[in-house]
């Protein structure tokens, strides 16, 4: 009787505890960096900002295959040239169980409008928004932009009793007194919500069972951790404490893929990497008496082609970049598959255009590289400086650390800089043309320190800018990523890889924005 | 003594502003805050507003001044990365820090005073002659090598041990101690051994010499003259006197345990002050740097001055020279 008693308690507890193991689905993982704040218009930092959207949502939302989708609204149409009228999803509730309202929107987009708001700049046009009833509201802003969903993926939307509730109708900028309730609280709509929080320490996210849509995932917990060194956290998936870590380092993809049980998965990201040039008249550093070479586009284009771009993927990204000569990824509208051949390797041809331009011995430049933003970024420079070197143009090469490089290569204290661009959040050529391409004025040319100007982009990106048909838009942007590379404006080098690492049991997607959705995940 | 307290205390106060000075002065150079507060396509005229906000182009002499008068009372300013109060950050912080540090420090001395006696007691033998030899490679090799050995070794091996992080915390008041779960009490005997290994070496040489020079002395002889037996004049006597010179470079070292935890913690993910300090660093966020190097010299401050005082306190001829020295000058 004893014997029976204690079999099938312990059976019990045998099967309570397989039952469990069953439900909870618990996903580990790393990444190199924090979430920074739980607020996510205090952010301007894209990994924060697409883990606070597995708690947050925006009226639209990117889909696995960064196409736009609705999120929070369900349509959207212009009233006026100037004004989109968005309709909200009915039936969706916070997670402390209020109801999602027009109030809460209105809100929400003043919050990140807010003059003081650091994400002010996710809504360049935008003016004001206005409530048209319960579950309509009109936001209004300077012209046409057909790129507003794009924005809005970005906009997180609050709920406006637990702002008020908690004081925080204003984002908390940097320079007043207080931590704002939302820093490191949060109430929002999304497939997950949040449990608790240690900064640097651990993140925890229980699942949302009200959530609106179908899950497409089977995760009841997520644990985020961050972990700064390279090596530990690719010791921490080998010893099976994490389920999957970003970014694995790419030199340690071989023993990672070689360990059983892991799966490595790598793909181009939407980041390309170019090279930036000096266009004013003169030189920072050079031995030349005056003027700067590289206003001549022959002279532009005898450093590309002094570049061998096929050794540099084979032997310092190990293959796993791809060549590029756009300065946009093929995911992104306004990219011409036509005219993306990259610029050949051709030293000879290189030395000849040289002095063609008058430059036969070629001449010293300086140039800047970031060391730790960019895959490799260091080696590659290193690499190119060597290259260029072989046809006379002798680079001065510095690398520093990308709060250094960035500042330098903003203030145009460099002939020729490494910059990457993914044109996120936008996910749109306009973002190349208007921030890097454009002469620089007003809010144009932002990051444009060597200041090209064409004045055919330059028109093309104006119109462009308001401009509501889609497939004419597409045709001028891919007419300027055309004239951009025939003028040589900057030397694209390749999309750098995204390269994630997860135990086989997990199946999940790998998009180029390099973001992870953690309501597409599969533990197994 | 009490003159001997207040000259310590201003010779304190001015080597945190020295600090202060320098440290406000190297920041200039680390790059502009402000890219990393604002979004990649920033205007410059919403830089160039944010810069005015913070205060960021105000002459040195006005920004170094608000911040001394902040720092005196507490006040550190709002983290540019967090946004969050930078004594609330801190807070969170030191008890990683001091618990990691502690441990740390409690290993080398466990292992380090007694393979030094040891090796004192024994200095012609195999294993002695061995112990100093692998001490030598302890400490030359790079601490974060010795780390990820280690963390190959427990952790992907053997999976003994946790790789990173500090396991499960527990709150008592504004403290969270690792000590009260298992999970936290494994995951710090890496980071403590991986701290801790370069002080043994330093500690069992010191002791090591420091004995044997004691064990030469003249009431050594007396003592074992008399008969007493060897474990009362090694550890009664010898050991005894040894201790002064230890108090003095294991105050030293304290200071240089803080400073070493940078590499440790960024190696096991530690979110102590060390690793907040390198992720500010990376950001730029000045508020963070200027309030952690104002902390890590008041720390060295103070324990240098109780160092001293001990040192005043354990040894009977100081108290005495100064004794008649101070009743002259009275």
């Amino acid at each position: 009787m004893k014997r029976t008693l204690i079999g099938a308690s312990v059976g019990l507890a045998v099967a309570m505890g397989a039952a469990a193991s069953v439900d909870a689905k618990t996903f580990k993982f790393a990444y190199s960096g924090d979430v920074t704040s739980m607020d996510p218009y205090s952010i301007t930092e894209s990994f924060s900002i697409s883990f606070l959207n597995n708690i947050y949502e925006g009226l639209t939302r990117y889909d696995e295959n960064l196409a736009t989708q609705p999120a929070l609204a369900t349509s959207w149409e212009y009233v006026k040239p100037n004004v989109i009228r968005y309709t909200l999803r009915k039936g969706v509730k916070f997670h402390d169980g209020a109801d999602l309202t027009a109030d809460d929107v209105v809100t929400s987009i003043r919050r990140a409008i807010h003059p003081d708001s650091p994400s002010k700049g996710e809504l360049p046009t935008v003016t004001g928004v206005e409530k048209v009833d319960d579950f309509n509201v009109d936001i209004i802003m300077t012209g046409p932009t057909p790129l507003l969903n794009n924005f809005l993926t970005n906009i997180h939307i609050f709920d406006e009793g637990w702002l008020k509730k908690h004081n925080s109708l204003a984002t908390v900028s940097v320079d007043k007194g207080e931590e704002n309730y939302a820093t490191s609280h949060t109430n929002g709509t999304g497939p997950f919500k949040l449990e608790s929080r240690r900064t640097d320490a651990k993140t925890v996210l229980v699942v949302n069972p009200q959530w609106w849509d179908t899950p497409k995932h089977n995760l009841t917990r997520i644990e985020f951790t961050p972990i700064a060194s390279d090596a530990t956290r690719v010791a921490a998936l080998l010893s099976g404490e994490l389920d999957m870590i970003f970014p694995a380092p790419l030199q340690d993809a071989k023993r990672i893929m070689a360990a059983p049980g892991i799966q490595v998965l790598q793909g181009p990201s939407l980041r390309t990497i170019f090279l930036g040039f000096n266009f004013k008249d003169e030189l920072n550093d050079t031995d030349l008496k005056s003027g700067n070479p590289f206003q001549d586009a022959r002279v532009r284009l005898a450093l590309a082609k002094s570049i061998n771009l096929t050794l540099i993927k084979a032997k310092i990204m190990r293959g796993t970049s791809r060549l590029a000569g756009l300065l946009v990824a093929p995911e992104v509208p306004g990219f011409d598959p036509n005219a993306n051949d990259p610029i050949e390797y051709d030293p000879a041809g290189a030395k000849k255009l040289l002095a063609d331009a008058g430059y036969p011995n070629g001449f010293r430049f300086a140039m800047n590289c970031p060391n730790d933003r960019y895959v490799n970024d260091e080696e590659i420079c290193q690499a190119i400086a060597a290259m260029t070197a072989k046809v006379g143009l002798d680079a001065k090469l510095t690398t520093e650390t990308k709060g250094l490089h960035f500042a330098k290569a903003r203030k145009n204290g460099t002939d020729v800089y490494m910059l990457g661009w993914a044109t996120l959040p936008m996910l749109d050529t306009f973002s190349v043309l208007a921030t890097l391409l454009h002469t620089p004025m007003d809010k144009f040319g932002t990051w444009n320190p060597g200041g090209f100007s064409n004045a055919r982009i330059d028109t093309i990106t104006e119109q462009v800018a308001t401009m509501v048909d889609e497939s004419k838009r597409r045709n001028l942007m891919q007419e300027a990523m055309r004239i951009a590379k025939k003028e040589v404006a900057m030397v694209p080098l390749h999309q750098q890889p995204l390269s994630w690492a997860a135990r086989d049991n997990i199946d999940l997607v790998q998009s180029p924005d390099n973001k992870l959705r953690l309501w597409y995940i599969n533990k197994n | 003594m009490f003159a001997f307290i207040v000259k310590r205390v201003s010779q304190g106060l001015v080597v945190m502003l020295a600090v202060a000075f320098l440290a406000f002065l190297m920041f200039r150079f680390l790059g502009d805050p402000i890219d990393s507060m604002v979004l990649e396509d920033a205007t410059t005229q919403q830089r160039e507003e944010l810069r005015v906000k913070m205060g960021l182009d105000d002459p040195f002499p006005v920004q170094f001044g608000r911040f001394v008068v902040n720092a005196v009372q507490g006040e550190f300013g709002i983290s540019y990365r967090n946004r969050r109060p930078v004594k609330n950050l801190i807070a969170e912080r030191l008890p990683a820090t001091l618990e990691l540090v502690f441990f740390a420090a409690l290993f080398s001395f466990a292992l380090g005073i007694p393979l030094g006696v040891y090796t004192a007691l024994n200095r012609y033998g195999v294993v002695s002659q061995m112990l100093q030899f692998v001490s030598l490679i302890g400490i030359s090799m790079p601490t974060f090598v010795t780390g990820i050995l280690l963390i190959l070794t427990f952790s992907v091996n053997l999976n003994w041990l946790p790789s990173f992080g500090r396991g499960d915390v527990v709150d008592i008041g504004w403290w969270s101690t690792g000590l009260l779960t298992t999970s936290g009490i494994k995951s710090l005997v890496l980071p403590s051994l991986m701290l801790g290994l370069f002080q043994i070496t330093l500690i069992m040489r010191l002791v090591r010499s420091e004995m044997l020079e004691v064990l030469r002395t003249d009431y050594i002889k007396f003592a074992r003259a008399r008969g007493l037996s060897n474990r009362a004049v090694n550890f009664g006597h010898a050991l005894k006197n040894t201790m002064v010179p230890l108090i003095t470079i294991a105050g030293l070292q304290i200071g240089g345990l803080i400073a070493f935890a940078i590499i440790t913690e960024t190696v096991f993910q530690w979110p102590g002050m060390g690793f907040l300090f390198i992720q500010a660093v990376s950001f730029i966020d000045v508020p963070v740097m200027s309030a952690y190097l104002f902390l890590v010299a008041f720390m060295f401050v103070v324990i240098n001055s109780t160092v001293d005082l001990l040192y005043f306190r354990v040894d009977p001829r100081l108290r005495v020279d100064s004794g008649r020295a101070g009743s002259h000058t009275i």
